[in-house]
């Protein structure tokens, strides 16, 4: 009893508080709802100008970007959101594809690399990361790396690379391969990868810190963890290594966004994405994510090779999502997941 | 409590009534309440029907290949395996803490319950770091020994191990409680025919604690079935894994409803394996009940051995996590002072313990209708309410956007939306241990009651209520521990903006920046201990014969 009186007097003490902190958000303000997959930490701060730069109060659900993609289509034409900001294209691709989305304006889009765009106009990148192996400049040079991805399925790499199986881009990156070459090669490559028992972590942070600490002589992840890690821990032996010739291993992916059809406030919404792929969203995300700028005219972080010179495979983002569930299943059933 | 007045006789139909006992039809009352809790938890398993109504037959392939068979045989093992486990180190630590002299019993009843609010994705990357391949158990050995990399434990080995150390306090919470309601003269007569004190414990302490273990050993396996965080770090392929990987990788909800459908299916295979363990018996006791305290067992020469199981357990299962978060804080604390959360600690409070309350006031009917009116309706009415503890975060969530967005747009993102989906995901835990206690009540007591010309009600709420409050209030310590750390149902049903403790370190951890996930990851733990040192003391009080 007395345990009850407790939890119901606690209960009480954080109603006061849960309370004010619920009740923010009135006013006549213009609200937009944006459920974003984009972590909190590498978005809020383009959120923060946009609400003063516009005088609209931005109302952010965070959540994983799949996760979200099948809330829209639970909600339906119900959804309360306006915008959808997903962390890559297959979660935009499976929203487009149940009809959810508007169409954007093609002046908005007109700007942006048509590889980061859907054909049908109904999403739109915002950055772009590149895949890379980043390897430990102690115990490797650049011209120890190899031609292609797939060369590290040779047993001389047995023991020495680490990536993150979990992790949606390492996915992406194996749906790109079963795109381009093939679920052969892709299977056989993915046996290889784990015959050379590779370090697994939970994520492309954990991966690049152990390629840092010399856990692993290389780590498949996206280009832009090696500055984050550095910009926590200073100089660190690391490099990412970029692959040539439209080799898998270089796939460039997009987070991007989606207006809802469901929006009460499209005019709103297009004001939202316009920021975003317009000069304040590709100077913001160089500078605080170190991702590439979508749109013609901004350039890449400076010390990175720019997007144009990175030859990347020749893979229809769209098509991306279709593939992932091969992809899954695969790495299952190689026991990579 | 004070007494009502007596003597305001009743007629002798009232009496009559009386008569003929035994599995009589329930109150009205308790039918419809049961009726309306089983409604709540039915909303998951609608949605799935209906999501699973829309499929094409691809969808149906998938679930009839060998795969999905194996992966559901993966996940019985499994869920028996650490089930098995968490009985092995949940019942001797209840023991030991209870009915011994074990130094520093309240300490280790607190450690030994406490595991249960570190999230199993922490759990299991804690055990990761330190005995995996390269963890630290490597480090220590690679100087004096030379060792480079140790044997993966990842795997089927990983996951039980994680899976056991962070879900036996379920056995021993609920053991721990059974043992309270103990009636040690049962104990006193195994002793005067001549028992040792290690037969009394066997032969007698052992059966009568059945449906404790059983009703622990059932959280255990439901939970096995469900956890996906766990299984995912650990990489050991199992049946959610199927159902996230429809979510993530084909983006199509019909395979995963089907799949999720099956999931349930073996839940209740679960259930009627644990009907049967429980058996027909009855457990209560056949007085009113001796208010004599439990004797304390003295240990002598297996103190020490005793000290170092209950150490070794809280090592693993409580200082490894610690010491991990510790490690984040300090990272976090050298790269700037993060950000303490205290109202995401508020508002983690707030929903957990609405949660908990509302889940104790649901289970009650259910419990009650299992415990004193065993039949074919209460039977369905717990399966029911036990099906939405088996199924994933993830699809009792969505099951709610659905429902909600379609019929109650108003309950939509709302707090109390929040609350009812911790009491589908939860009603077990809380549904338990108060059938437990039940169990331990008596109907003579009720009928004693009643023939002393009280209604029902009063029966219940003077006579039944205050011994089925200890079975309470272990089940909603266990719901407030479980909702404080419940993550997908959360993040998807929140008000936008609302934020928790386990929302912040979701934040913090899905960045990679694990500094920032520790404080908020340590003030869940710290504020966790609150409602268990209240439990523990109270364990302590009545094992030790004092009143509280």
């Amino acid at each position: 009893m007395a345990g009850t009186l407790v939890l119901l007097t606690l209960a009480a003490a954080a109603c006061d508080d849960g309370g004010s902190s619920g009740a923010s958000g009135g006013g006549a303000e213009e609200t937009l709802t944006i459920y974003s997959g984009r972590e909190e930490e590498y978005v809020e701060g383009l959120f923060e100008d946009f609400e003063n730069a516009e005088g609209i109060d931005l109302e952010v659900r965070y959540g994983d970007s799949a996760e979200l993609a099948a809330t829209l289509a639970e909600e339906g034409e119900a959804s309360p959101a306006d915008v959808f900001f997903s962390q890559d294209a297959g979660s935009l691709g499976a929203v487009a594809g149940a009809g959810l989305f508007a169409e954007i304006d093609e002046e908005v889009l007109g700007s942006i690399d048509e590889r980061f765009r859907s054909p049908e106009n109904l999403w739109v990148g915002t950055s772009g990361r590149a895949r890379v192996a980043a390897y430990n400049t102690e115990a490797l040079a650049a011209e120890d790396m190899p031609d292609s991805v797939l060369d590290f399925a040779e047993p001389e790499w047995e023991g020495r690379i680490g990536f993150p199986p979990t992790n949606s881009s390492f996915q992406a990156f194996v749906a790109a391969l079963i795109l381009l070459e093939g679920e052969d090669t892709a299977t056989e490559f993915l046996e290889g990868l784990v015959a050379n028992e590779p370090l697994l972590y939970e994520d492309n942070e954990a991966t690049l810190r152990a390629v840092a600490d010399g856990e692993v002589e290389v780590g498949l992840v996206n280009h832009y963890y090696l500055y984050e890690v550095a910009a926590e821990e200073g100089d660190i032996p690391v490099a990412n290594h970029f692959f040539d010739g439209g080799d898998p291993g270089a796939l460039v992916n997009a987070a991007g966004v989606g207006i809802l059809a469901t929006t009460d406030g499209p005019d709103v919404a297009r004001r939202f994405v316009e920021y975003v792929t317009g000069e304040p969203g590709q100077t913001y995300f160089p500078e605080a994510t170190h991702e590439y700028p979508v749109a013609e005219g901004f350039n890449a972080p400076e010390d990175l090779p720019p997007l144009d010179d990175i030859e990347a495979p020749e893979v229809d983002l769209s098509d991306l999502g279709g593939t992932l569930e091969p992809a899954l299943e695969l790495m299952a059933e190689v026991g990579l997941l | 409590m004070t007494s009502a007045p007596l003597g305001r006789g009743r007629s002798a139909g009232a009496v009559a009534r009386l008569r003929g006992l035994g599995p009589r039809r329930p109150p009205l009352a308790l039918r419809l309440s049961g009726l309306a809790v089983a409604a709540l938890m039915v909303v998951p398993l609608v949605y799935l029907v209906v999501r699973a109504w829309g499929g094409d037959s691809g969808s149906w392939e998938l679930i009839l290949r060998g795969r999905t068979v194996w992966l559901a045989l993966r996940s019985a093992g499994l869920a028996a395996a650490v089930t098995a486990g968490a009985v092995a180190l949940g019942v001797p630590l209840a023991w030991l803490t209870t009915r011994t002299d074990l130094p520093g019993r309240r300490a280790f009843a607190v450690a030994a319950a406490l595991p249960l609010v570190i999230p199993s994705y922490i759990g299991a990357f804690a055990i990761l770091s330190a005995l995996g391949p390269r963890g630290m158990l490597q480090e220590m050995l690679e100087g004096p020994l030379g060792v480079e990399r140790l044997p993966d434990i990842s795997g089927f080995f990983g996951a039980w191990l994680a899976l056991m150390l962070f879900t036996y306090p379920y056995v021993f919470l609920t053991v721990a409680a059974g043992i309270r309601g103990l009636d040690p003269s049962f104990e006193d007569a195994g002793r005067a025919l001549g028992r040792s004190p290690w037969g009394v414990f066997r032969k007698i302490t052992l059966p009568l604690l059945k449906p404790s273990i059983a009703a622990g050993g059932l959280l255990v396996a439901l939970y096995t079935l469900h956890d996906f965080g766990a299984v995912s770090l650990m990489r050991f392929s199992v049946f959610t894994q199927a159902i996230y990987l429809q979510y993530r990788g084909s983006f199509d909800r019909t395979p995963a409803a089907i799949l999720s459908l099956m999931l349930a299916a073996l839940a209740v295979g679960v259930l009627v394996l644990e009907q049967s363990a429980r058996g027909r018996a009855r457990y209560y006791r056949s007085g009113s009940g001796s208010k004599k305290p439990l004797g304390r067992l003295e240990l002598g020469r297996w103190k020490l051995p005793a000290v170092l199981f209950c150490s070794a357990v809280a090592g693993v299962a409580l200082v490894l996590p610690l010491s991990v978060i510790g490690f984040w804080l300090l990272r976090g604390l050298a790269a700037g002072a993060p950000q303490v959360a205290w109202s995401a600690a508020g508002a983690s409070v707030l929903v957990s313990a609405a949660g908990a309350t509302v889940a104790v006031g649901a289970a009650l009917p259910v419990a009650l209708l299992a415990a004193r009116h065993p039949g074919p309706g209460s039977v369905v009415t717990e399966r029911l309410a036990y099906s939405g503890y088996a199924l994933p975060g993830i699809v009792v969530a969505l099951a709610f956007v659905f429902m909600t967005t379609s019929a109650v747009p108003w309950l939509y993102q709302s707090l109390p939306l929040v609350v009812l989906a911790y009491v589908v995901l939860f009603l077990p835990q809380a549904a338990e241990p108060l059938r437990a206690a039940l169990l331990q009540v008596g109907p003579r007591i009720e009928e004693a009651g009643r023939a002393l010309g009280r209604s029902r009600r009063t029966v219940f709420v003077r006579l039944v209520a205050p011994l089925a409050a200890r079975g309470a209030l272990a089940g909603a310590a266990l719901v407030f521990l479980t909702a404080m750390k419940e993550l997908p149902a959360t993040l998807l049903l929140r008000p936008t903006g609302f934020e928790t403790l386990a929302t912040r370190v979701w934040t913090g951890a899905t960045a990679g920046l694990y500094s920032n996930a520790a404080v908020p990851a340590a003030l869940l733990i710290a504020i966790s201990t609150v409602p268990l040192y209240l439990v523990a003391r109270r364990v302590e009080a009545e094992a030790g014969g004092g009143r509280p």
